[in-house]
């Protein structure tokens, strides 16, 4: 696939949000959104696991995988990687920023399953995205990730004092939201496409 | 408690989609096509039941510290049983469902039943609480599927059902009906759950 690490990038970001046009990433992104604080730690935190497990994961399906033809086991390598990259994270944090360990902490080990992390390796192997591509479609998807999860939280303190039906509190409401937003960024689709 | 109890509440009173939200991502992706539907339904049933089979057999062998590790390992094996059985059999449906059949490694309903019930549990009761949550996941996959294809496509499992002017709903095989579905769908059912409780 020959298009622009750059582009991808922007891509990632407005035109193929993985939230809002690939619904990955919805679990923690609809639990940890009622405080616009957390969850900038939180989408700060994904965004960063994301961009580098997406290099990882490619160094190791092209340099291991590949080379000695067990591609089949993608799924388990590519999960362990990022669990074991979040536990090292944890550990470092905790050792030399403490004080970034309390505030972080309890959205740290929420990152090992939040899907879009996965689901962006899974996509980069399907694309068939080169390294320089991987870091850029990572990237891009963390922020994007990251700019979906501020819009609901900031939406949702407003949201707080108004009158919604009993039924649609919490999660009816948050996911009307999304709709919206997601129909929002189609605006930005005839910028550029990813497929 | 019995086996029947087990599958009713796991598949309708404490359904995972919309009781506990969870696994919402592939429910979401997957949902514009009715056959899509179904065979991610049918793989989830079969990974959530069998690998609560599998937890659950070993729950007493498994140290603590490393059981979320375990139950990921044994998830991820049966995931990728399906994912190959796809590949050989329905390659076209496999390539549609893309990366959503990976995914399902990570879906919380799978990771959730197997910390809430697989981990306590005996073996039995453990597989018919995975195809009861599988089950209920499904229902709700097939309802908003319905919608969207019926509209969005003018057809039911690729039959065209509609009349010969009928003009399609382009919105509904987009992304933002699939939220607007998904929270009707839970506005319905919880309106139906306060005014009985």
């Amino acid at each position: 696939m020959d298009i622009n690490a750059f582009v991808l990038f922007w891509a990632a970001i407005f035109t193929s949000n993985i939230l809002l046009t690939n619904f990955l990433g919805m679990c923690s992104y609809l639990s940890v959104s009622r405080e616009v604080e957390s969850s900038f730690g939180l989408g700060v935190a994904v965004m960063f696991v994301l961009t580098v497990t997406a290099g990882l994961n490619w160094l190791v399906y092209h340099y291991v995988l590949v080379p000695f033809g067990i591609v089949y086991l993608q799924y388990i390598v590519f999960i362990i990687v990022i669990a074991a990259f979040v536990q090292l994270i944890e550990l470092i944090i905790e050792r030399y920023v403490p004080a970034l360990y309390y505030t972080l902490g309890i959205f740290l080990p929420l990152i090992t399953v939040n899907c879009a992390i996965f689901g962006v390796s899974l996509f980069m192997i399907i694309r068939d995205y080169n390294f320089l591509q991987s870091i850029a479609f990572g990237a891009g998807s963390g922020i994007g990730w990251l700019l979906a999860i501020l819009m609901l939280a900031g939406i949702r303190a407003r949201l707080k004092e108004k009158l919604i039906p009993v039924g649609l509190r919490g999660a009816g409401i948050s996911l009307i939201i999304t709709g919206i937003m997601a129909l929002a960024f189609i605006g930005f689709s005839g910028i550029v496409q990813i497929q | 408690m019995n086996k029947k109890d087990i599958f009713i509440i796991s598949a309708f009173r404490e359904n995972s989609v919309w009781k506990q939200i969870l696994g919402i991502c592939s429910a979401l992706a997957v949902t514009n096509l009715m056959l899509n539907s179904l065979i991610m339904g049918l793989g989830v049933i079969f990974s959530l039941a069998l690998s609560n089979f599998t937890i659950s057999l070993i729950r007493n062998h498994t140290p603590r510290s490393v059981r979320m590790m375990v139950q990921t390992l044994i998830i991820a094996s049966y995931v990728i049983i399906v994912d190959i059985f796809l590949k050989a059999n329905l390659p076209e449906i496999s390539k549609q469902l893309g990366p959503y059949v990976g995914l399902i490694i990570t879906n919380c309903i799978l990771m959730g039943r197997a910390e809430a019930f697989a981990s306590q549990n005996k073996p039995l009761d453990a597989f018919v609480d995975g195809i009861g949550a599988g089950v209920g996941y499904t229902l709700v996959l097939l309802a908003i599927a319905f919608v969207r294809e019926l509209f969005g496509f003018g057809s039911l499992f690729g039959y065209r059902v509609v009349w010969a002017g009928w003009t399609n709903w382009s919105i509904m095989v987009m992304a933002p009906s699939a939220f607007f579905l998904l929270a009707m769908l839970i506005w319905i059912i919880n309106s139906k759950y306060y005014k009985a409780g």
